[in-house]
C-alpha cells in the first residue's frame, strides 16, 4: 500500500527542515510542554504530596473544569477571532439546565409521577429529565453561538466588541431568569447528574474523560477534515480563503457555535461539581480560558493552535495553582504568576522565531 | 502566430466590452481574443482599465456592455466561482496563500481530496501531497508539498499559486503583476513557470508594468489607455519604445 512515489523533483538548493525545526518541536506548545514537565519534576522533589493519587485526581479534575471551554475557544482563536462571552455562557447554560431539571421534576409535570406514599417524585423514564435539561442548557448555548457568529460573520462586527456585549447580555439574562439567586439541580435525576459531572470511573474523574474524548475528536477535526483545514486557512489569510471559494461566513459561524457549546457543556459540568449554578458562577473565567489557550500556543493573530496546546496551557495553570498551595505560598500570588507566564510563553516563542 | 489563429478558435473572445461605474467610464468598447497556448501581455498605466478588464473576465464585475465568449460559448459570470467553473483562474498579486499551511494544503485549498471512512470523510493527505509534487515537478519548481508557505521564497510561492491553477486544468490563467515584488533570480523562475503553462496549452494573460518581462515571455502585447484598447500587436512587430509611447499617450494608437 504505502509505496513511496518517485519524486519527480530533485532538490538542489532547497534545504529540508531538520526534525527539531519541524512539528511539535518548532511550536510554542512544545516549549510549554517541556516547561510543564520540568515543573512537574520540580514539584515532585519539592512536595511529597504532589504525586499522590488524591492530589493527581484533584489536579485532573480542576484543570478539566476549564479545559473543555479552552478547546472550544481554541477553534475561535485559530480563525483569528476571540470570544469573551464564555464565562457568562458557562453560568447561563448551567443555570438553564438546573432550572429545567427542577421544573420538569415538579409534581404534575409530564415527566414524573408520585410514588405510592404520595410524596416522593419518581421519574417516568429514568434519565430523560436529565437528557432534556442538558439539551436545554446546550440549546441556549447554541443560540448564543449563532448570534455571536451572525454578528461577526454576516454583519461584520468586531469579535471583541460583539462578544464583550454578549458577555454582559448573557450574564444579565442569568440574573434575570434566576432573579439573582442562582439555581440548584434537583428532582429524581439529580443523582445521575452528579454522577455524570463530578463522579469518577475507576478513579478517573468524569470531566477528565470527557476532556480526553473531546480533545481527540478535535484533533481529528482540525487536521483531517476540510472544516479544520478551512479553520486554519481563515486564520492564515482570510482573503485567500475567500478567493479560493471557502464559505468564510459559514466557517466563522460554526466556530463561534462550537465555542459556545463547549462553554455551555463546561458550565453544566462545573455546576454538578459545585452542586449549584449561582448567578455569579464562572465570572471572569473567560480570562483564564483565553490565558490557558495562549500559554498553550494558540496565536491570537490566528492560524495556530490545537487541542494539545489548550490542555497543556490548562494543566500548567492548575499545576502552578496547586503547587503554590502545597508550597504554602500565599495563594494570592497565583494571578500574578499566571500573568508572568502568559508573557514569558509568548516571549520565548518570539525569541525562537527570531532565531529561526 | 497567424497559423495558430487560423487553425484554432480563441479560448477567450471579448466583443465590445464596456464598463461604467456611475458616471465614470472605466472601459469602452474593448475587443480582444486570446488563443490556447498564447501568452498575452496586458499593459497600461494605473487607471488605464487593466484591472477592471481582468475583474470582468474573472467574474468580479459584470460588464455594462458587450459579450464574453469562452471556448466558443457566450458566458455570463455572476461571481468569481462561475468564471473558475469554466476554466478561468487568477493568480493574484499578493498570491492569496495561507502562510500557516503547507504547499500541498494551499494547492488544494477549497477543493481538498477526501476519503470516506464509513459516515465520515477525512482529508486524503497522501493523495494531495503526491498530486502537488507532480504539479511542482511539471512546473520544475523545487517545492516540497509538506513545507509551510511562510518559509518559502517568492518564486516558490508563485509556483504554489500557479500549481493551484494547474490543478483545476484552467484554460486561461491571468497573472496580476507576478514579478512585481520578487528578486531577479525569482523573476527568471516565474517567467519559466509561464513557459511551462504555455507548453501545456494554457492561455496566459500577464498583467505587468515590467517591460523586460513582457518582452521575454509574451507572444502578443495589448496596451490599454484611458479605458480603451490602443494597441494589440505581436511582440516581434513592436518594441519597448513603442509600447512605452502607447502607454504614456505619446503615441495615440498602433
Amino acid at each position: 500500500m504505502a509505496i513511496q512515489i518517485e519524486s519527480p523533483i530533485t532538490f538542489t538548493n532547497v534545504g529540508k527542515a531538520r526534525w527539531w525545526q519541524r512539528g511539535l518541536f518548532a511550536t510554542q506548545t512544545g516549549y510549554v510542554l517541556l516547561a510543564l514537565l520540568m515543573l512537574l519534576a520540580i514539584m515532585h522533589f519539592a512536595s511529597p504530596y504532589f504525586f499522590t493519587e488524591g492530589n493527581m485526581q484533584n489536579v485532573a479534575k480542576n484543570f478539566s473544569f476549564i479545559a473543555i471551554a479552552t478547546l472550544g475557544i481554541t477553534f475561535v482563536i485559530i480563525t483569528g477571532g476571540i470570544d469573551l462571552s464564555v464565562g457568562s455562557m458557562m453560568c447561563f447554560s448551567a443555570m438553564i439546565t438546573s432550572m429545567v431539571m427542577v421544573e420538569l421534576s415538579a409534581p404534575g409535570s409530564l415527566f414524573v409521577h408520585l410514588a405510592a406514599d404520595g410524596k416522593t417524585v419518581v421519574a417516568n423514564v429514568p434519565g430523560l429529565i436529565l437528557l432534556v435539561s442538558v439539551l436545554a442548557g446546550l440549546g441556549v448555548a447554541l443560540i448564543v453561538g449563532l448570534v455571536n457568529g451572525f454578528c461577526i460573520a454576516v454583519l461584520g462586527l468586531s469579535p471583541f466588541v460583539t462578544t464583550l456585549g454578549m458577555l454582559s447580555i448573557v450574564r444579565g439574562l442569568a440574573y434575570v431568569v434566576s432573579n439573582g439567586r442562582g439555581s440548584f439541580p434537583g428532582g429524581p435525576d439529580a443523582d445521575y447528574f452528579y454522577a455524570l459531572t463530578s463522579g469518577d470511573v475507576l478513579g478517573v474523574p468524569a470531566p477528565f474523560i470527557y476532556l480526553v474524548i473531546l480533545a481527540l475528536v478535535m484533533a481529528v477535526v482540525l487536521h483531517h477534515t476540510t472544516f479544520g483545514r478551512h479553520v486554519f486557512a481563515l486564520g492564515g489569510n482570510e482573503k485567500a480563503a475567500e478567493l479560493t471559494g471557502i464559505s468564510v461566513v459559514r466557517v466563522k459561524i460554526e466556530v463561534y457555535v462550537i465555542c459556545a457549546l463547549a462553554a455551555g457543556l463546561q458550565g453544566i459540568i462545573i455546576s454538578g461539581w459545585l452542586g449549584s449554578a449561582p448567578a455569579n458562577m464562572a465570572t471572569s473565567y473567560e480570562l483564564n480560558v483565553i490565558a490557558a489557550a495562549v500559554i498553550g500556543g494558540a496565536n491570537l493573530a490566528g492560524g495556530i493552535g490545537g487541542p494539545l496546546g489548550a490542555i497543556v496551557g490548562c494543566v500548567l495553570l492548575e499545576v502552578i495553582r496547586n503547587g503554590l498551595v502545597l508550597a504554602q505560598v500565599n495563594s494570592y500570588w497565583q494571578q500574578t504568576l499566571v500573568g508572568v507566564i502568559i508573557i514569558m510563553a509568548v516571549l520565548v516563542d518570539r525569541i525562537r522565531s527570531r532565531m529561526a | 502566430m497567424t497559423s495558430v489563429e487560423a487553425t484554432r478558435q480563441p479560448v477567450l473572445e471579448l466583443t465590445g466590452i464596456g464598463k461604467e461605474f456611475g458616471a465614470i467610464r472605466a472601459l469602452h468598447d474593448v475587443d480582444m481574443q486570446v488563443y490556447p497556448g498564447e501568452v498575452v501581455g496586458l499593459m497600461g498605466d494605473n487607471g488605464a482599465g487593466k484591472s477592471t478588464l481582468v475583474k470582468i473576465i474573472a467574474g468580479n464585475f459584470r460588464p455594462s456592455h458587450g459579450e464574453i465568449r469562452f471556448d466558443g460559448n457566450a458566458v455570463h459570470f455572476h461571481r468569481p466561482i462561475d468564471a473558475r467553473a469554466v476554466g478561468i483562474e487568477v493568480v493574484y498579486q499578493d498570491l492569496a496563500l495561507a502562510d500557516n499551511l503547507t504547499a500541498a494544503a494551499n494547492v488544494f485549498l477549497g477543493r481538498e481530496l477526501k476519503r470516506n471512512f464509513g459516515p465520515v470523510s477525512l482529508l486524503d493527505h497522501r493523495a494531495m501531497a503526491a498530486r502537488a509534487l507532480e504539479l511542482f515537478g511539471e512546473l520544475r519548481s523545487e517545492t516540497r508539498p509538506h513545507d509551510l508557505v511562510k518559509q518559502m521564497s517568492g518564486g516558490q510561492r508563485q509556483a504554489v499559486a500557479i500549481a493551484r491553477t494547474r490543478l483545476s486544468n484552467a484554460k486561461l490563467v491571468m497573472m496580476d503583476e507576478p514579478t512585481a515584488a520578487i528578486s531577479v533570480r525569482q523573476v527568471e523562475q516565474v517567467l519559466s513557470l509561464i513557459h511551462r503553462l504555455k507548453e501545456q496549452g494554457v492561455a496566459v494573460m500577464l498583467i505587468s508594468h515590467r517591460m523586460p518581462d513582457v518582452f521575454a515571455v509574451c507572444d502578443r502585447v495589448v496596451v490599454m489607455r484611458r479605458g480603451e484598447k490602443r494597441a494589440d500587436k505581436a511582440i516581434h512587430d513592436t518594441s519597448p519604445e513603442e509600447v512605452t509611447a502607447l502607454i504614456t499617450g505619446a503615441k495615440e494608437a498602433a
